[in-house]
């Protein structure tokens, strides 16, 4: 299956684009997606705990399943204000 | 996704006066703004100027939840928010949230829970561009993390 990876910010930066789509074997979670980014991005791997993540634009956690077309937006720490 | 908030984030510069005109209705007794203004310096590093950028549909969706919230809790008259993103100078507004009701004590509070909720919760993102070329983004973690 194939999910879109938002990302903003630091994580942005770091992998260097701000939408991606990731190919993800069946039953992939969140948490799968992200270390399939942190193979392209290692720079990312440091930054997990403070990172939350979000399915279809609502806060989950990287146990989340996701589905093919899923969009898995990396939420850096908030700083609006 | 749930409703939106479609005019919460602008960029445009922010008009306080405008925004808080006509806040208040006939039987309300109060209303209660806070307005986030870009500051000149962070941590004693002289800063030349800020850019927001947000997860656009999460953060307009977002911000309608909280005021829905509000709303209820307080029982508000009525709430106005906006929030500026790209690249804002010294002194310029970055956040307008204003709040009517009949009375003060509910005005206050909603304000204050809705300007920390809005930090904590909100998917806005901030980088500082500082007078000396450096760049930094701001990585506060959740919860109301201090001024500003």
């Amino acid at each position: 299956m194939r999910v879109t990876v938002l990302l903003f910010a630091r994580p942005r930066d770091v992998v260097g684009a701000s939408r991606l789509e990731v190919d993800l074997p069946d039953g992939a979670t969140a948490g799968d997606a992200f270390e399939a980014l942190v193979r392209r991005a290692p720079g990312l791997a440091d930054m997990k705990s403070r990172i939350r993540c979000a399915v279809e634009g609502e806060y989950s956690n990287w146990q989340a399943p996701l589905r093919d077309g899923s969009e898995l937006a990396l939420i850096p720490p908030t700083a609006g204000g | 996704m749930a409703e939106r908030s479609p005019d919460a984030l602008t960029r445009e510069p922010i008009e306080v006066g405008h925004l808080t005109s006509g806040l208040a209705g006939a039987a309300d007794g109060a209303i209660a703004t806070f307005v986030g203004v870009v500051r000149d310096n962070q941590d004693g590093r002289a800063v030349q100027r800020l850019e927001y950028e947000a997860h656009e549909p999460m953060a307009e969706a977002q911000v309608a939840q909280l005021v829905s919230n509000a709303t209820r809790r307080w029982g508000l008259s009525a709430v106005r928010l906006r929030h500026r993103l790209g690249s804002i100078g010294i002194g310029e507004v970055s956040v307008f949230i204003g709040v009517a009701s009949p009375h003060r004590a509910e005005a206050l509070e909603a304000c204050r829970w809705l300007i920390d909720t809005l930090k904590a919760e909100v998917p806005i993102f901030k980088k500082e561009y500082y007078v000396d070329g450096g760049t930094s983004w701001v990585e506060e973690g959740t919860g109301d993390a201090g001024p500003g």
